[in-house]
């Protein structure tokens, strides 16, 4: 008891020495992200790019002269949890935007608190359907899985291929690529004539590659998925020697991925990615040649892992949102929301993002760049 | 024909992942009647501290070696810490704590090792055999006599070894056991070991083909187990026949009705086998004397 009672005068000291002091953080920005869990792979390096990025705003004078002060929760790709940490973020830390949602089902349980108590959502997510229809409030930063496979048939027209075949993941990411792409496949002449399907944790797709390469008249064959899946397909597809073009998603656009399939197996593998791939190689004329740089060079020299596009996500999230605020001069989260919308140009890693009350992603298709794996190495197929 | 016999071979190389990772199963059962769900665990650790050891410069044979020793003493913790203070606990509790134990594991592994995906290079290169217009990797070959080899081993330790007769009377009646001479502290301290080290040795040979990361023992150990219990709990034949079984179903069907369907129809066998033979194709009949 004494010792419960001593705890507690030390905490209220602290709140108290808190409030007295200085008020530093004017502006606090919550997030809620998967740093732990199955989706570790994508929330770990967004949670180091807000704090990396937060770090970097405040050395700099902050936004509009205000420190900025960054609430990140660790939902460990729960949507319970995330529910949960949304709520306290809007509740207890009283936060005028929310960065979040690493995998699409978080996302969706946070847009429900922040369209009920009116606080900007910028999302990391994935799906469609975060976005359409437009909710007012919530906004994201990744392209659709129905944006990647447009790309992707969009390069298959014109390569004159009409005929695939389709091997996809039976994860969430995989599933719904694979149902969005069958969706759009008519729009560019293509016909799917052989639509296999992975569990995630399969040791081996010899048997459904085997079956794809009997289908008759096929031209290229198409993998929506990621995780080590992907990796193991391309593998597979090198040992049959298949010979046709293997197209992968965006889903495995880094480059772990041709580290793990071997650069032998990848090698004329293409895919949809962003620009932030292959910084390297960017003209110089290219507009997004010096945030990409910027980010991967900050991103590394602090982490000392290679950049990737989820943690780019991330950025592009406080990108917009520090526009907003610059723009809005104000931390109310309506003025911020208003001026969100009203993004115009804002060259982010992932793309140059126009939004407008019809369009809360604003990318379109030149977001992406359709990359091909050269001698172990992205290059441009364009 | 090219094609049935790619299937086959398809099936042989998930199957003969599934028998190794099966096989892992048999000696901690055989000791205790414990299904030890932390067995998946030991096969990522196997993979995980090779694919580190080798980073940091060690030879792969070595770094294999240093990952299966590691293992084995981790195994052998969890029996110390875990399932000893424990003894006097129905088997459903033990069965319980490995399950906390297999979730304790993959947790620490995310942040001793990462949580990303690991590859190891295969051990004698990544150019396929063609077999009459069909192709397997030589790893594949790696991982099919690394199963049989693990099988002769534990069929040998269990028939003719004195060792082995007291693990399997140590599981029988472990009372009778100790009042003929048998440590049975030392005996389940050992399948432990064993049973890790083993399981450890299939994370280095699969990791090749599979891939490896923090969170593959929970798939592994799943397919293993339905490998196991398909031909028969606690019999290393069972466990190379179930798993082998398992690997050519699951190939067959996704090459022959739909890849949809390569999971169901595995497991609609499964319990179509457990329904008519409880104890699975090759298990013991246990008799209980009243």
């Amino acid at each position: 008891m004494m010792k419960l009672t001593k705890t507690t005068t030390a905490l209220a000291t602290l709140a108290l020495l808190g409030l007295a002091g200085p008020a530093l953080a004017e502006i606090r920005i919550g997030a809620t992200l998967s740093a732990t869990g199955p989706a570790s792979f994508l929330g770990d390096p967004e949670a180091k790019t807000l704090e990396m990025l937060v770090e970097e705003v405040n050395a700099a004078g902050g936004i509009n002269g205000e420190q900025v002060e960054l609430v990140l929760y660790d939902d460990g790709g729960d949507p319970n949890k995330a529910r949960t940490f949304a709520t306290r973020l809007v509740e207890d830390d009283e936060v005028s935007a929310i960065i979040g949602g690493t995998t699409t089902g978080t996302t969706m349980s946070i847009i429900a608190v922040a369209e009920d108590a009116g606080i900007p959502f910028i999302s990391l997510a994935g799906a469609v359907d975060i976005i359409d229809p437009v909710k007012p409030y919530t906004f994201k930063t990744p392209h659709t899985d129905r944006m990647a496979c447009q790309k992707i048939f969009e390069d298959m027209q014109k390569r004159g291929f009409s005929k695939i075949g389709m091997i996809s993941g039976t994860d969430g990411f995989g599933a719904s690529m694979q149902a969005q792409c069958k969706s759009v496949a008519g729009d560019y002449a293509i016909e799917i004539v052989a639509d296999e399907t992975y569990d995630p944790k399969d040791a081996d797709m010899t048997a459904q590659l085997t079956k794809i390469k009997g289908a008759e008249g096929i031209q290229a064959v198409l993998n929506p998925g990621f995780g080590q899946g992907p990796s193991i397909v391309t593998r597979n597809y090198k040992q049959l020697a298949i010979g046709l073009p293997l197209y992968q998603s965006h889903g495995v656009a880094s480059d772990g991925f041709i580290d793990l399939a071997g650069a032998d197996a990848a090698e004329g593998v293409r895919l949809p990615g962003t620009a932030l791939l292959i910084a390297g190689i960017l003209p110089d004329s290219d507009p997004q040649k010096p945030v990409v740089t910027a980010y991967k060079t900050a991103f590394e020299t602090r982490t000392g892992t290679p950049v990737g596009t989820f943690g780019g996500y991330a950025n592009d999230a406080f990108l917009i949102l520090k526009d907003a605020i610059t723009r809005a001069g104000s931390t109310e989260p309506a003025a911020i929301r208003d001026a969100i919308e009203a993004t115009s140009g804002l060259v982010g890693t992932t793309g140059t993002y126009t939004m407008s009350p019809e369009n809360h992603l604003g990318l379109d298709l030149s977001a992406f760049r359709m990359l091909e794996i050269k001698g172990g190495t992205w290059s441009m197929a364009e | 024909m090219s094609e049935l016999l790619q299937f086959l071979l398809s099936g042989v190389t998930v199957g003969a992942v599934y028998a190794l990772v099966a096989l892992g199963f048999t000696i901690i059962f055989n000791a205790s009647d414990v299904v030890n769900f932390a067995q998946g665990e030991f096969v990522m650790l196997g993979g995980m501290t090779t694919v580190f050891a080798h980073a940091a410069g060690l030879p792969l044979p070595l770094a294999a070696l240093v990952a299966i020793l590691a293992t084995a003493a981790i195994g052998v913790a969890l029996n110390k810490l875990a399932i000893e203070p424990a003894r006097g606990a129905p088997v459903v509790s033990l069965i319980i704590i490995t399950i906390g134990a297999s979730i304790f594991i993959r947790g620490a592994a995310q942040l001793v090792f990462d949580k990303q995906i690991h590859k190891l290079p295969a051990f004698s290169g990544d150019d396929p055999i063609v077999l009459l217009g069909a192709t397997i990797l030589p790893q594949s070959l790696w991982v099919i006599c690394g199963a049989l080899v693990v099988f002769a081993g534990l069929w040998f330790f269990f028939t003719r070894t004195l060792l082995g007769r007291a693990v399997l009377a140590t599981s029988n009646n472990r009372l009778a056991a100790q009042l003929v001479g048998i440590n049975t502290n030392f005996v389940m301290t050992l399948s432990f070991a064993l049973s890790a080290g083993i399981g450890a040795l299939a994370g280095v040979l699969v990791t090749p083909i599979t891939l490896t990361s923090y969170d593959v023992g929970l798939g592994l150990a799943l397919k293993g187990f339905a490998g196991a219990m398909l031909g028969g709990m606690g019999n290393p034949k069972g466990a190379l026949a179930g798993g082998f079984l398992l690997g050519l179903l699951e190939a067959l069907t996704a090459g022959y009705l739909s890849s949809q369907y390569k999971d169901a129809a595995a497991f609609v066998v499964i319990l179509a086998v457990l329904f008519f033979m409880p104890q699975g194709l090759f298990g013991r009949k246990s008799t209980d004397r009243v």
